[in-house]
């Protein structure tokens, strides 16, 4: 339909006396868990009650792997030094490459999120700076690299933080259905594990994070 | 006609099963709904006005926002169309999908979609359009249409759904829920794969950036759009907010007002096509921004009802959509939403629908969840008003004038009052008169106790 024709008919059906818009602080948005003292240990707290697991070195990661016999997937080639080689050290096959054709083969995935919020137990992730989005969503377990320095407080900071992503994405706890008679379960799409790698030593840079 | 309203007739033919699937699941979503929001806001409600007037600021300059959004998406690259009514969308979207040869199409949950009846047309049309929410897939196969904004499958049980993935060559009969998930989740992902492009809703829209925001559970949109070229996403007119700060408002209260979760488990925010040095995602983007009806209600004394975003917590709590499920409402929106808005998006058609604002005992309870505080009861009222000067007749009301004749007499009054306890020795479940019958046929009638107030009034020694 022309647009023009919309808009005028849009015109003609407003009320004579509209609303304001409503001025607010954004204290009021912010939940019990909204004012964390220390963002990173709230972050752990928050993506444990959503059933994340947070890990600070390879071990209990490789642990993981092992025990759920997820020992076959991909790391981001920026990330490898930082964690793809610990895993393959280890024993477990880790490849730098994300093969499309082959993408149900990879158990686990690792990718770089660009942050996290305390709040909820979510993390950021930003499609420019994930190598490929499909490894951060098919794999059984997704590994989110996050700097524990870009951890939000709060869900009003981190969409502060939005910079000029095109494709920014949170995700928070595994992916989840309740349509079978209200029975959760995780795994339907997306990962069934979902696990945040906490490192400051980060090796990578991030050349087109966005703007916070 | 018959004596009875259609929904308690629905509502008496429902299996057993089903209205205990209905009710179960409706008390658990209420319940959760309740401890997300105040263990996590002390004043929730504060909250809830503040989304309510945001939204109706919103619609109140519709016309701005909607240009500013539109500036904002086409500055960034995605293709913006607009659709007067369902045809209109149904065509753009076919038209979209056929210049591009786009045959396979993956669908995620969007209640708009299933408004306009998408699906169906495009399949018709020789183009696959699968649905790839859990509910919504189930929904598909077995030709059935959702009971409920959040949970489309809340009147299926297990076993049912185990049959249907059976029928479909999904697997032998396995009613455990997490086979049933596993299944799905192999069978979809290949039509992920081969997809060419991915048709979804949007939750939001922000006027100030262009951000279409989505949220889902079981990431099903965003798998709908990691493989493949194209995205479409088909919006009412009414999901614009202002600001993106003003998502920090709709996005803690959607989530716990649908599910009990403090955000949903993948929020996305895009802004149009891949970025030239984004390794993957769509090419192309476009938005169809649906009014099919919405204008006209932005023109009404209901535009209060355009706030909704689609949460279900209105439907959980309903105590007619508990008992009668979302089915019996016959339109794409079931319970106290629907109740609003079906009449009132049926334009010429309203009296197809004028019976379901008369499917509400006015409790108000719809009102106290609703993240955006619609004053839903209101409107059924006003809609119940309109269908009475369109002279639609309602069937089971009982003739109100004798009523009005007694209740403007108080002499008159206070004698039939006493009077009428004679009415306790009639054999009332004998007398001829339908309406009072199919009355009975769900109620008892308590014994006659006319007259006893007015007594104890009189004795009541002054305090």
């Amino acid at each position: 339909m022309n647009r023009e024709i919309l808009f005028q008919r849009l015109r003609q059906s407003l009320p004579a006396e509209p609303e304001p818009y409503p001025e607010y602080d954004d204290g009021l948005l912010l939940s019990r868990t909204g004012r964390p003292e220390n963002a990173e240990s709230a972050f752990r707290l928050q993506f444990a009650a959503i059933n994340g697991h947070a890990f600070d070195s390879p071990l209990p990661l490789i642990a993981l792997l092992r025990g759920t016999g997820n020992t076959r997937g991909y790391c981001d080639p920026d990330l490898f030094s930082l964690l793809g080689r610990p895993l393959a050290d280890a024993g477990l096959d880790v490849s730098t490459t994300f093969d499309r054709s082959r993408y149900d083969d990879y158990q686990f995935g690792i990718t770089r999120a660009t942050g996290a919020i305390a709040e909820t137990g979510t993390l950021v992730l930003s499609d420019e700076v994930t190598s490929d989005r499909l490894a951060a969503l098919a794999p059984w377990v997704h590994i989110a690299v996050v700097d524990p320095a870009t951890i939000a407080p709060s869900v009003p900071e981190a969409i502060r933080r939005f910079g000029d992503s095109v494709h920014l994405i949170w995700v928070t706890g595994p992916s989840r259905t309740a349509d079978v008679e209200g029975i959760l379960i995780e795994g339907v799409h997306g990962p069934g594990v979902q696990v945040a790698y906490l490192s400051s030593a980060s090796s990578w840079t991030a050349p087109n994070l966005p703007s916070s | 006609m018959s004596a009875r309203q259609p929904i308690d007739q629905f509502a008496a033919g429902l299996p057993g099963d089903r209205r205990s699937s209905v009710l179960g699941s409706c008390q658990a979503a209420t319940s959760k709904r309740v401890t997300a929001l105040a263990d996590d806001f002390p004043h929730a409600d504060e909250l809830r006005r503040l989304a309510a007037r945001i939204k109706q600021h919103t619609l109140d300059h519709l016309d701005r926002y909607l240009a500013a959004a539109t500036d904002r998406l086409e500055e960034q690259g995605v293709q913006v169309h607009f659709a007067d009514g369902a045809g209109e969308a149904r065509s753009t979207i076919h038209r979209i999908l056929a210049d591009r040869d786009a045959r396979r199409v993956v669908k995620a949950k969007s209640m708009v979609t299933e408004e306009i009846h998408l699906n169906e047309y495009l399949i018709e049309r020789g183009i696959e359009c699968l649905e790839t929410d859990l509910g919504e897939f189930i929904i598909q196969i077995d030709g059935d249409v959702p009971s409920h904004i959040i949970r489309p499958i809340t009147h299926k049980n297990r076993r049912e759904i185990a049959q249907s993935f059976e029928r479909e060559g999904l697997g032998a009969y396995n009613d455990d829920p997490e086979v049933i998930t596993r299944r799905a989740r192999v069978h979809l992902r290949d039509h992920y794969m081969r997809s060419q492009a991915g048709i979804t809703g949007a939750n939001f829209v922000s006027a100030e950036s262009g951000r279409i925001v989505l949220v889902t559970n079981e990431g099903n949109s965003r798998f709908s759009m990691a493989p493949n070229p194209l995205h479409i996403a088909v919006v009412g007119i009414e999901k614009i907010i202002p600001r993106d700060r003003d998502l920090g408002v709709f996005l803690n209260l959607l989530a716990r007002s649908a599910t009990g979760q403090r955000l949903t488990v993948y929020t996305e925010f895009l802004r149009g096509p891949k970025a030239p040095r984004q390794p993957s995602g769509p090419e192309e983007m476009h938005v169809v921004f649906l009014d099919n009806g919405r204008s006209r209600i932005l023109a009404s004394d209901c535009r209060e009802i355009l706030r909704c975003i689609r949460c279900g917590a209105c439907q959980n709590v309903c105590p007619v959509y508990r008992q009668a499920s979302g089915h019996a409402y016959r339109s794409t929106y079931g319970g106290p939403i629907g109740a609003v808005l079906s009449p009132l998006l049926a334009g010429d058609d309203f009296a197809s629908y004028a019976d379901l604002p008369k499917a509400s005992s006015l409790c108000g309870a719809c009102r106290e969840v609703c993240p955006v505080d619609i004053p839903i009861p209101d409107m059924l009222l006003k809609l119940r008003h309109q269908a009475h000067d369109a002279g639609l007749r309602s069937p089971g009301s009982p003739p109100m004038a004798p009523f009005a004749e007694l209740a403007t007499r108080p002499m008159v009054w206070r004698g039939a009052m006493s009077l009428s306890r004679a009415a306790n020795l009639l054999p009332t479940r004998m007398l001829p008169v339908p309406a009072l019958q199919s009355w009975l046929q769900l109620r008892t009638l308590p014994r006659w106790r006319g007259g006893e107030f007015r007594q104890w009034m009189a004795q009541r020694a002054p305090s």
